[in-house]
């Protein structure tokens, strides 16, 4: 097959076919170095795919069985490499089944290029077969979004989009390619020397020295100082500094659930995620300090809880690289528009004074001794905590491990000490079940010699698991651990704290054999039901060469804890002792 | 309180549709939104004038409209000594008998009479918005058959005073 396509090639080339809009397309792509794409053909993308096949050479193409999973592949591939994801769909379903993704990549701000194909310009607004207003539906949920309207203007639209998708705080851009465009012939010289003209678009990635100089004078008068890490902390790759800076002044951190990683989950300063089922220590830092350092988080409503008791008596610093995000939903006092990773290293370079809070620091740490994290350990039953616990060890807490939304996306931001960055790839914001097990797919590709865990449901596996097919098809030894509890595990727990036990459509009565299932798709399947079962599998699962699918049975009734409650405050947890 | 704000745009395609779009799900009441093109080629001119509860949900407003790519410029121009007019068109009903009469309501307005047919009057007003607002009820009791309003827009004076009031936009918006 592939000796066939190389001599189609060879043949294209001796021949000199024209060159289309799709050729130039490709060509732009190769240009903005891109070596992985993830598409899924149709009608009105079809020029483009024709361009892909002449062109199969400089990509790794990757054919997933819905574009949902292209894209939440692309996204995953695109928080592990750093790189933008780069998805091609065809117009009217392929487009619109990319929606989910690109809202999730939007909300999360991870850098990806989405083309769509759409039907020629001549058709447009006629509710032409495949057709759907792909710039209206997109609107609201890309950064920027495109519609090439002249085959000249392509190679500049591309050198924005991922200019645009890549700087500032990154995003999803959508290039809608009309087919008429994408087959156009074309005698102008690709240039791929375009100069940037966007004047509308001009990010603040340094930051106000007076303001980091503001900082550094309420750090070091600060009394019980905390740092919160963001994912802004990833993208900016900032880690580092982020150390320096809080061992420096020894000021206790938490995370966000995206910022997992940015600082080092096993280190003393660190107080574990806070939230809705963060910390106790965390989140009672959050309601007592009197100095919150926000680097790159956006104060999301599950961060938060109820505005009024978050951080009521603090000082609100706030680095972020979007100014928009400042003052948002919880008002800043020094507000510092910049690049996490600059604003850092500018603010270890303020000759201040040491802190003094050894008192806050011991209060901190005996909340942590006091209140750990915790869970009920059944005899042999397995319960999801434990088998994220019994992962980490496994994986000795190196693993990338990607996620769904849910009972266990959380049982594994608490019980998976993540301690480096680009570890960690979950869908925050959106809350997308069928994110996880192709946003390994994409970050095996990214990370060919590293350990990728898919943490899932048996909900949202279930919404993309066709996705084993990829699997089978790249040789990817993606491990897929579905913590299964025969239910959608966080509804069932929130209709029996809030809707007096009824479980309206959250319990999976028939399931279906994810042994055999694996198995139809070439992938070795497990099925563990106890304790003793799963410690055993163990080297099967994590020693072996291919990929596993692993449907780790557990308790159905259990909850994740700590909480709080919606509509409550970071000092109303409950949960917070067994 | 209402606002007015500015933005020079880029004339690229669905640019409209993006600010308004941004506008509405992000909850921004508009109260009208006027659109042309400026001095400078490519460039146009959005004026809006909204109504947001208080300055934390104005910065908002701006910065949310400063963060798209099209969008050059975003300026909050209500407390500035600026020039903001709008333009109105009034059909009322009327007769041979009444034109004189509402001639002479109209006149102070410096509004004009462009169409006249049997049984009714049309009537064009440009000004502030408070201006046509009261040049309207003044016309009411004969009857608006039909209303058009362009919303307003606005620029900054060519020189600011030195001190600010900062009552300037109560004024104009009414």
């Amino acid at each position: 097959m592939e000796r066939t396509q190389k001599q189609d090639q060879q043949t294209a080339a001796e021949t000199k076919e024209p060159r289309t809009g799709a050729d130039l397309l490709v060509e732009s792509l190769i240009n903005e170095g891109v070596e992985t794409l993830f598409g899924y053909p149709g009608g009105a993308a079809l020029p483009i795919f024709d361009a892909l096949y002449k062109a199969q050479s400089a990509f790794d193409q990757i054919l997933a069985r819905h574009e949902q999973g292209s894209i939440h592949a692309a996204e995953g591939y695109a928080r592990v490499s750093g790189k933008p994801g780069v998805v091609v769909a065809t117009s009217g379903p392929g487009a619109t089944n990319l929606v989910t993704g690109i809202a999730d990549a939007m909300i999360d701000s991870l850098p990806m290029i989405i083309i769509t194909g759409q039907v020629a310009q001549g058709v447009i607004g006629t509710d032409a077969f495949q057709e759907v207003d792909v710039m209206g539906v997109t609107t609201p949920i890309t950064k920027h979004n495109y519609q090439v309207r002249d085959v000249k203007e392509l190679p500049r639209i591309i050198r924005e989009a991922f200019h645009i998708a890549t700087t500032g705080r990154p995003g999803p851009v959508l290039i809608d390619m009309p087919k008429d465009i994408s087959g156009e012939i074309i005698d102008e010289s690709f240039s791929p020397n375009i100069e940037l003209d966007l004047p509308g678009y001009q990010p603040t990635t340094k930051p106000n020295p007076l303001q980091t100089k503001k900082l550094a004078e309420a750090i070091s008068n600060a009394k019980k100082p905390v740092l919160l890490t963001g994912a802004g902390i990833l993208f900016a790759k900032a880690s580092e500094e982020v150390l320096e800076f809080a061992e420096k002044y020894s000021i206790p951190v938490t995370s966000t659930l995206l910022g997992l990683g940015a600082f080092p989950g096993n280190h003393p300063l660190f107080m574990g995620m806070a939230g809705m089922h963060g910390t106790y220590t965390a989140n009672t830092a959050l309601y007592e300090c009197d100095l919150l350092i926000n680097i790159g988080a956006r104060f999301d409503d599950r961060l938060t809880g109820k505005l009024s008791s978050f951080a009521p008596n603090a000082t609100v610093a706030h680095i972020d690289i979007d100014p928009a995000e400042i003052g948002k939903n919880v008002p800043a006092d020094i507000p510092i528009v910049g690049d996490a990773k600059a604003a850092l290293i500018r603010l270890l370079t303020h000759e201040i004074e040491q802190p003094e809070h050894d008192d806050w620091l011991v209060r901190i740490h005996e909340n942590k001794e006091k209140y750990p994290l915790w869970f009920n350990k059944p005899e042999q039953d397995m319960i999801g905590q434990w088998v994220i616990k019994q992962v980490h060890e496994a994986t000795d807490g190196n693993a990338i491990v990607t996620t769904d939304v849910g009972q266990h996306q959380m049982w594994t931001a608490q019980f998976y000490t993540f301690n480096k960055p680009d570890k960690w790839v979950s869908s925050g914001g959106l809350g997308t079940m069928g994110f996880g097990f192709p946003a390994a797919i994409g970050a095996q590709l990214a990370k060919p010699d590293e350990t990728v865990v898919a943490i899932v449901g048996d909900g949202g596996f279930q919404m993309t698991l066709q996705e084993l097919s990829i699997l089978q098809e790249k040789g990817l030894p993606v491990k897929v651990i579905i913590v299964n509890n025969q239910a959608l595990g966080m509804v069932r727990q929130w209709q029996e704290k809030f809707y007096s036990e009824r479980y309206s459509q959250s319990i999976f009565s028939i399931q279906p054999d994810f042994v055999k299932l694996a198995e139809s798709y070439n992938v070795k399947g497990l099925q563990v039901k106890s304790q003793e079962e799963f410690i055993k599998a163990i080297p099967e699962i994590f020693d072996y060469e291919g990929p596993v699918v692993v449907d780790a049975r557990v308790l159905q009734q259990e909850n994740v804890f700590p909480m709080i409650a919606p509509g409550k405050g970071l000092n109303e947890m409950i949960g917070v002792k067994p | 309180m209402k606002r007015i704000i500015t933005a020079t745009v880029r004339n690229r395609s669905g640019v409209l549709n993006r600010v308004t779009s941004l506008l509405q799900r992000r909850q921004f009441n508009i109260e009208s939104i006027s659109v042309g093109r400026t001095e400078t080629e490519g460039m146009s001119k959005m004026t809006f004038v909204v109504d947001v509860e208080d300055f934390q949900k104005l910065e908002q407003v701006t910065k949310q409209l400063n963060k798209q790519i099209d969008v050059i410029k975003v300026s909050d121009i209500t407390d500035k000594a600026i020039v903001a007019r709008e333009l109105a068109l009034i059909k009322i009903v009327s007769n041979s008998q009444l034109r004189a009469e509402v001639q002479g309501i109209i006149e102070p307005f410096r509004a004009s009479i462009i169409d006249v047919s049997k049984d009714s009057l049309s009537i064009q007003v440009t000004g502030k918005p408070d201006k046509i607002e009261a040049l309207i009820e003044l016309l009411r009791p004969y009857g608006i058959k039909e209303l058009a309003r362009t919303g307003v827009t606005a620029f900054a004076r060519g020189q600011q005073p030195s001190t600010q009031d900062g009552s300037s936009y109560s004024s104009l918006l009414g």
